[in-house]
């Protein structure tokens, strides 16, 4: 198994591009890939349009994605989209 | 609300979505989907955040409050365009002015003397329903409240007022974005269909329907199974009483019915005037640009707007102008008319001109008394009004009272146009809307001003507060030997000694005579030496009316002080129902009966105590035998509590060896189960404890040697302390055991305590299997303060385990030492008959309320169990407290 840490910038343009980058990274992953997202303090439309891609991706590719460092307004969003159960978290 | 035939394909709004294709399923959910996301990214914004867009989208309406009234009334034809635009900027300005300030986000009340936290919880994704008569007013109004809230919304304009609708979203949603609101916060449905509405409404992750529109949206709102805002049709009713300003109420109706062609449901549909100004009125109306119509015109009025077939009135009426009307209804005006005026002589379905009319046709009716107009204005509220709005204009504020008594409305507008008026904001301090809640009468949640507040879920974060706690005693405790002496401070003119007839033959009574000052009037009342029956209360005050008392001396044990309580409540307050007053009750600070603070006579009741045991000396309980009714009556109340506590050994120097025993544990019973109370507090727990390091060292020389001085007077002493104790902490569940086994088998009230008291240690000494509720305890410390118990008695042991161990031995020493059978079995009752108890038993041991500050809550089965133990007696205590050790290890 590989771990890939993504580091993600708070601001919503950097956190869609950095899943961007992830994903393309997904192709050399096996097993789990764990995307850092203790710097993300909030996330808008598109971060969630790209996370649910990524996880699309990573599904595809039969790659387990773990979120690292979610704060919980975050989780929040992202349990209100119902996208929490696609990822597992770690703290 | 709206009228049904305006809104007649929404009347029939069905919750069917079957004929929707895959393509509109897809692009219903992608709508939901885009909502949702920008609800759930809404979620992080903070009021600060919030703010920053809410007032850039109040000035963009403001700015395009003409633009959006033309487009409006471009496309649906309805209303004046002035009109609108004021309507647009009352639903910006005047909203704005109201929510402003308003937390929305984050905790937005506090009430620190409740504490009590209000934090704001956004609903999700709403469903908006919008009207075809207000359209761009409610489409920015409900925009505004919903970023000041953090909802995301999905519009549905009627279809006749879709362009202006959408136009208004789009100026709202271009706004907010520009201002950080989420992508996707606002869409509008592109067309729809009455499928696309059901769908939208049964939807899951829709949180919250707001439905203003017609009667059939409103319903299918409801019906949809999710939380729902509808508001409810509308039939103002206007009472114009004879006490009016007239000039100023005439100017109000006609503003208030013209506003925008008369299309704001709360606007007045039928003023029913008094006879006396009714002439008046018309001649003012008739002067001020309305036309007053005669029968004939009325009658054609009538067949021109109503439709025959439905009963309703015709669509193409609504909104338009008082001449276009007449015009269509063939009626000649002058061309400056704004109002017409129909007399009516009824209400209801066969003066089909007194329902709702949307447009400037008012109904009037005359009235030849207040009562009549009262009900006609019934009539009319209850022909399609009920729940919202009515209408009066009076001067006499009986009638005012009145009419807000019978009306059901949300809104009752006093001397003010009805449709503005209910707009709140403008004539009153009613809240700004553009959504009317018509309570249940109209098929409501709420009869509120629909605000932010509806669009949020509120949570409230309630805090452990420190409940008050008290501890309340008579004012003067007097003690030691010849304590008694201090009654000679005590002025009065009339003293009855309440006693028993073998205190009085011992020469107790004439030990407290020497002391009553002189020129005191002493009358002697003795009564039988038990608990004290209705017939010795009543012969009782008849003795203290006669006499006149002012005081009262209760020389004797607790039966005779219990009735010198209870002959003072009713010769004082003798309304007193002392059925009434012994109601059962939980907390005495929130108990449903209260004591009478009314006196008609005030007496001072001194407490001799010849006895150590009961304390009823200090203590706020009476307990009354109801012979006639086979019962007992147990009252409870501080008012109950004599005024003075006299504790002098020489009454008890005499008490026999099994009384002493008896009275002694009852002592101890008290301060023991005091101790452990879920009441209890600082001030309960130092003099618990004190009663019962006194009643550990002094009973068993008392009993062993009656004539010691010291040991009598410490154990007298020790009975008041634990007394003090648990009138204010209570008692457990000991006593309630002791009161149903004694009562069931004539056991005396202390040696049925002894019986239990080992096992009841034990009991509470081990993990609960429930615990009772106790808002004035801070976690499980039974055990604990049976261990510091046990230290306080130096009775060794380092485990708390070990030192309850000890407690539970000295206790079943102590009573060895003092002669108590050990076990019910010992008295002579067989297994059979114990068993044949055993449910009564039970049962009255749970109804006894004394349990109910036990720090554990007793399950049947553990009456039952400790009922058992009782009867087995010896050494099942210290097992229980084996078990309970391992239990904990």
């Amino acid at each position: 198994m590989s771990l890939m840490a993504v580091w993600l910038r708070v601001d919503a343009e950097r956190v869609v591009q950095a899943l961007q980058e992830a994903g393309e990274k997904l192709d050399s992953a096996e097993g789990e890939v764990m995307l850092d997202f203790a710097s993300v303090l909030r996330i808008d439309g598109s971060g969630l349009m790209a996370l649910e891609k990524f996880a699309g991706r990573a599904d595809h590719k039969g790659v387990k994605v773990a979120l690292r460092g979610v704060n919980v307004s975050v989780y929040k969003v992202l349990k209100l989209v119902k996208l929490t159960s696609r990822f597992s978290f770690v703290n | 609300m709206i009228a049904r035939e305006v809104l007649q394909e929404r009347v029939q709004i069905s919750l069917t979505t079957e004929s929707l294709s895959e393509e509109r399923i897809a692009y219903l959910e992608k709508l939901v989907d885009q909502a949702r996301t920008a609800a759930a990214v809404f979620t992080q914004f903070s009021q600060e955040d919030v703010d920053r867009i809410v007032k850039p989208m109040v000035l963009a309406g403001l700015g395009q409050a003409q633009y959006l009234a033309r487009l409006a009334v471009e496309e649906t034809k309805l209303g004046v365009l002035e009109d609108k635009v004021l309507k647009n900027m009352c639903a910006t300005e005047f909203t704005y002015n109201y929510i402003k300030d308003k937390r929305t986000v984050g905790i937005i009340r506090e009430f620190p003397e409740r504490n009590l936290v209000e934090i704001a919880e956004p609903v999700g994704v709403i469903f908006s329903l919008t009207p075809i008569t207000n359209p761009t007013s409610t489409v920015l109004f409900k925009c505004i409240m919903a970023i000041k809230t953090r909802n995301a919304v999905i519009f549905s304009p009627h279809p006749n007022a879709w362009r202006c609708c959408s136009e208004a979203v789009k100026i709202m949603y271009e706004t907010a974005r520009k201002y950080g609101a989420p992508e996707g916060v606002f869409t509008c449905l592109e067309s729809h269909t009455l499928q696309d509405n059901a769908y939208l409404m049964r939807h899951k992750d829709v949180g919250l329907i707001d439905a203003t529109g017609g009667p059939g949206a409103v319903k299918a709102a409801y019906s949809s199974g999710k939380p729902a805002l509808g508001v409810g049709p509308g039939n103002t009713p206007v009472y114009l009483e004879k006490t009016a300003e007239l000039n100023t109420a005439v100017v109000d109706i006609i503003l208030s019915k013209t506003f925008d062609n008369g299309t704001i449901c709360a606007s007045e549909q039928t003023v029913v005037i008094d006879d006396e100004i009714y002439d008046t009125v018309l001649k003012k109306f008739s002067e001020l640009g309305t036309h007053i119509c005669n029968e004939k015109e009325t009658e054609l009025l009538a067949r021109t707007v109503i439709d025959p077939k439905t009963g309703f009135i015709q669509p193409m009426a609504i909104g338009q102008r008082a001449i276009d009307i007449a015009r269509f209804a063939g009626l000649s005006v002058k061309p400056d008319t704004k109002l017409l005026i129909v007399p009516i002589q009824g209400v209801g379905a066969k003066h089909p001109l007194s329902l709702e009319k949307l447009f400037p046709l008012l109904a009037v009716y005359r009235a030849k008394s207040a009562d009549e107009a009262l009900k006609v204005c019934v009539d009319v509220n209850h022909a399609g009004g009920l729940g919202h709005t009515a209408v009066i204009f009076s001067r006499n504020e009986e009638i005012i009272r009145k009419f807000g008594d019978v009306m059901n409305a949300g809104r009752i507008i006093v001397n003010s146009p009805g449709s503005i008026g209910a707009l709140g904001a403008v004539y009153n301090d009613l809240v700004p809307t553009f959504s009317f809640g018509c309570g249940t009468g109209g098929g409501n949640s709420t009869t509120d001003n629909v605000n932010i507040y509806h669009y949020l879920n509120i949570k409230r974060v309630a805090r452990r507060t420190q409940a008050h706690m008290w501890f309340r005693v008579p004012n003067q405790i007097y003690f030691n030997l010849n304590a008694v002496e201090n009654i000679r401070q005590f002025p009065s003119r009339s003293t009855i000694i309440v006693t028993n007839p073998p205190l009085e033959q011992i020469g107790h009574v004439d030990l407290v005579r020497r002391y009553i000052p002189e020129g005191t009037r002493v009358h002697v009342s003795v009564i039988p030496d038990a608990e004290p029956e209705v017939k010795v209360i009543t012969q009782g005050v008849e003795a203290l009316n006669f006499y006149k008392a002012d005081q009262i001396i209760a020389l004797g044990g607790g039966s005779v002080i219990d009735a010198a309580k209870i002959m003072k409540l009713k010769f004082e307050s003798p309304d007193a129902d002392l059925e009434e007053l012994a109601a059962p009750f939980l907390d005495l600070r929130k108990r449903v009966i209260q004591y009478p603070t009314e006196k008609v006579n005030r007496v001072r009741l001194i407490a001799i105590s010849t006895t150590s045991g009961t304390g009823s000396e200090v203590t706020p309980f009476a307990v009354l035998t109801d012979k006639e009714r086979g019962r007992k009556v147990t009252l409870a109340d501080y008012s109950l509590t004599p005024d003075v506590a006299i504790v002098d050994p020489q009454f008890v120097m005499s008490m026999p060896k099994g009384l002493t025993a008896d009275t002694g544990i009852d002592c101890l019973t008290h301060a023991l189960e005091a101790v452990v109370s879920s009441y209890g507090s600082a001030y309960t727990d130092c003099n618990a404890m004190q009663a019962i390091v006194m009643a550990f060292k002094y009973l068993p020389i008392a009993f062993e040697h009656p004539g010691d001085e010291e040991a009598r007077s410490m154990m007298h002493n020790a009975a008041c302390i634990a007394a003090m104790a648990f009138s204010n902490a209570s008692v457990g569940v000991n006593h309630a055991l002791a009161h149903s086994f004694g009562a069931r088998f004539g056991v005396a009230h202390g040696r049925a305590n002894a019986l239990m008291l080992p096992h009841v240690i034990a009991y509470n000494a081990s993990v609960p299997t429930k615990f009772v509720p106790s808002p004035y305890q801070k976690g499980y410390l039974a055990h604990k303060k049976y261990a510091t118990v046990a230290d306080l008695l130096g009775l060794g042991g380092h485990t708390i385990e070990e030192k309850v161990k000890n407690l539970v031995t000295a206790t079943e020493q102590l009573l060895d030492r003092l002669g108590f059978p050990r076990s019910i079995a010992e008295l002579g009752i067989s297994k059979e008959e114990f068993e044949r108890a055993m449910p009564d038993l039970v049962k009255h041991a749970f109804d006894d309320p004394s349990w109910r500050s036990n720090p554990r809550m007793p399950l049947m089965s553990e009456l039952a169990e400790l009922f058992w133990k009782a009867y087995e007696g010896r050494g099942s205590a210290k097992e229980k407290v084996a078990s309970a050790a391992q239990q904990t290890a």
